[in-house]
């Protein structure tokens, strides 16, 4: 996939220390990950990682394409991913909304892309330049019909970078689009970012479905210009790519299997960070941007003697409902901050059976730790 | 020569409009899928324009050139 | 014995769909002949479709490369395409309500951006697989299911937008004329940069019987009489040509293809001699 001129230009990067912003790590997780197209449309707070890009790209034998919106960005991203290349497109909450018809095109041609959403504060134009993490359903259901999806949330800036690789190798891995659920406080923000070195980076090569899937549910994808008359539709197809939109069970074969791809596997997608679980009678569970507050709270509580627990899902979709369930049964209380009027406290709630508490907040601005604490405080005595 | 491969024709008449001599016509009566599909009343007026070829819709309607003419 | 160019066609799925004397039979049958003409090898074509009927004109009966997308998105899609596949043929076909409606933005903007893409619109004037609603094209005046009081829009000149986006090749021809069509059809193919043409074509089922044309040889006729060339059409007035197709070449440019001066960037990039 990378051409030696791509490999040897991220070599001199290796091990490099900067001060870089989310949007930056992401474009240069995906640079590693061995993306070679990008098309885009800019968008606050995701218009860096477009920049970034398009001005690395030419660099690693690349392409940018800035299109006339965010549907023709996702388009030419999965025409580009059908045509060979490892392909992406960055936007917000907009833009995602603009592109979730053709994501589901890429779901049902399982065409592999990776979608990167910089959440910001919606409905419509919101705080179109304040952070938010209200577009956690959206990820999951935004596209009609009924699928699986796969979508991280990255909590810093180094995590961007090697979240973005693990996007990439998931999404070619399953042939899936996946979703980068990152936010505009985690996008915006500048830290510490080490770039790894190529050679250790263990990348899934496009076409490499050998070993992909056990359970047999990923087929090798076909490749353009071999003449092989490789038909792909959005319709439903049977096995051979030709539509067939009248039969129930093509239909139900297809779409089961391209749910059981991703359910099946949800073990090897799911990604969480467990800190203080042993003997937590209270635990907060929070995601990106607003982990790094909870983190702060739950470390300050426990310092006081109160016994809570730390859990972060780093891949937000498929759910680590199972995980939870577990934790649920041991403990008396979830406490869930997030920049949003509770959209995973929603789900959460689907797999245990004590309270779940909402500690929301909207409007652009993420918890404090003192927010948090209070919280922690109030739900911890009995 | 023309040729008319039924499995494609739908009927449409087009290549009996163009064509310059009087060598199709409509049949009589429906072929198997329901449709009045052309006929060839006389080979002898075809003169392999092929305007009937390549107005076809169907790709239902050909012509090939006969041994016999292409000797002569 | 067989038709000789049934081998660029998926015999298996043959007939196609569409209905008797429909255009987009012709099309395909004059895509092909091009192909033929040009000893183009299929493999090296990639063809690009969105929704609707026009759009099943390459997908699925043209035996190559295919890539049926979304509604109005084809151009876009093909833009990524051509851009990591640029030896390729990358062909778009669909109709008017696919990319001068819903796609219409992603048509001007590949013509100015003048991708290598080769486009043909078919223009049936209106929505026939959705039944007969009113189009971008459809004629002032005309009843269709949803203008049932009669249409109150005008049609969009949509190969002249084409041309004055900056595209490298812009005709419009009608299904009636077929050999200029194939000629057409070959330049557009061999043209370096967005190639564009506008293909009028017939809708009998679901435009026809609306305007008293019933069937394709009605419409072959009206093709005839209501055509003017490029060249005479200069000499009319606009109230001359309200009705008349106009049809010829359009425009011919020499501009750098596209995903050409993409690539000129990475080899100056790779050389130092870039900006």
């Amino acid at each position: 996939m990378q051409t030696d001129r791509a490999t040897g230009y991220l070599s001199t990067l290796a091990g490099k220390v900067q001060f870089a912003l989310g949007d930056e790590a992401i474009a240069y997780g995906a640079l590693f990950a061995g993306c070679t197209f990008f098309g885009g449309y800019p968008i606050t707070p995701a218009s860096e990682v477009a920049e970034t890009m398009a001005r690395e790209l030419p660099n690693v034998d690349g392409y940018y394409v800035q299109f006339e919106d965010e549907i023709g960005s996702i388009a030419a991203v999965i025409g580009a991913s059908r045509a060979g290349a490892k392909s992406m497109t960055a936007t917000s909450g907009p833009g995602f909304s603009l592109m979730q018809e053709n994501i589901g095109y890429a779901i049902m041609t399982e065409t592999p892309c990776v979608v990167v959403d910089v959440q910001r504060s919606g409905p419509s134009t919101g705080q179109a330049t304040k952070p938010a993490q209200a577009d956690v359903l959206q990820a999951r259901w935004g596209t009609h019909g009924d699928h699986e999806m796969i979508a991280f949330a990255p909590n810093s800036v180094q995590e961007c970078l090697d979240v973005m690789i693990e996007c990439f190798n998931l999404s070619e891995r399953y042939r899936h689009p996946v979703v980068l659920l990152a936010d505009g406080e985690i996008g915006h923000l500048r830290e510490k970012l080490v770039f790894p070195d190529p050679a250790d980076l263990d990348l899934f090569p496009r076409g490499g479905f050998d070993a992909a899937d056990e359970a047999g549910l990923v087929e090798p994808m076909r490749a353009y210009g071999e003449g092989n008359a490789v038909h792909i539709t959005g319709s439903t197809h049977k096995e051979n790519g030709m539509r067939d939109v009248v039969s129930q069970d093509v239909h139900e074969r297809l779409i089961t299997r391209c749910c059981a791809k991703i359910d099946k596997n949800r073990d090897n997608i799911i990604r969480v960070e467990e800190r203080f679980m042993d003997d937590a009678e209270t635990v907060v569970v929070s995601f990106g941007a607003d982990s790094r507050p909870a983190l702060g709270a739950v470390v300050r509580a426990r310092n006081e003697g109160v016994k809570v627990g730390y859990f972060r899902p780093i891949s937000i979709w498929p759910f680590c409902g199972e995980r939870l369930t577990q934790i649920g049964k041991r403990v008396r209380k979830i406490l869930v901050p997030e920049m949003n009027l509770g959209q995973l406290a929603r789900e959460i709630e689907r797999f245990v059976s004590v309270p779940v508490v909402r500690v929301s907040k909207i409007g652009g601005v993420a918890h404090s730790v003192e927010e948090v604490y209070q919280a922690i405080i109030e739900n911890s005595r009995s | 020569m023309i040729i008319i491969d039924e499995r494609y024709c739908k009927g449409c008449s087009i290549c009996i409009h163009f064509c310059p001599g009087k060598a199709l016509e409509v049949s009589k009566e429906v072929n198997s899928r329901g449709f009045y599909a052309p006929k060839v009343v006389d080979q002898a007026e075809c003169t392999s324009c092929k305007q009937c070829e390549l107005y076809c819709p169907d790709f239902a309607i050909f012509i090939v050139e006969d041994a016999e003419s292409a000797d002569g | 014995m067989e038709h000789h160019l049934l081998k660029y066609l998926r015999e298996e799925i043959l007939p196609t769909t569409h209905c008797p004397g429909c255009g987009c039979g012709q099309v395909l049958n004059a895509f092909v002949n091009a192909i033929d003409t040009l000893r183009i090898d299929p493999r090296g074509i990639i063809s690009v479709t969105g929704i609707g009927c026009s759009s099943w004109i390459p997908s699925p009966y043209f035996k190559g490369d295919t890539l049926h997308t979304t509604h109005g998105r084809a151009i876009a899609f093909a833009t990524g395409v051509k851009v990591i596949r640029p030896d390729s043929n990358v062909v778009v076909i669909a109709g008017d309500g696919d990319l001068a409606g819903i796609g219409g933005n992603h048509l001007i903007h590949a013509a100015r951006r003048n991708v290598g893409l080769t486009v043909y619109l078919v223009n049936n004037y209106i929505y026939g697989m959705t039944g007969g609603q009113v189009s971008p094209t459809t004629p002032f005046g005309v009843v269709t299911s949803t203008t049932p009081y009669t249409n109150a829009e005008y049609p969009l000149k949509i190969a002249e937008l084409v041309a004055a986006a900056g595209a490298n090749y812009v005709a419009r021809w009608t299904t009636y004329h077929i050999r200029k069509l194939i000629a057409s059809m070959e330049e557009a193919l061999q043209t370096k940069g967005f190639a564009f043409i506008e293909i009028v074509s017939q809708c009998p089922v679901a435009y026809g019987r609306r305007v008293g044309l019933r069937d394709g040889v009605a419409f072959m006729e009206y093709f005839k009489e209501n055509s003017v060339s490029v060249r005479k059409s200069k000499t009319m007035s606009e109230e001359e040509l309200e009705g008349k197709i106009v049809v010829g070449r359009l425009a011919r440019r020499e501009r750098v293809e596209f995903t050409e001066s993409l690539r000129k960037i990475i080899e100056e990039q790779r050389t130092g001699t870039g900006a």
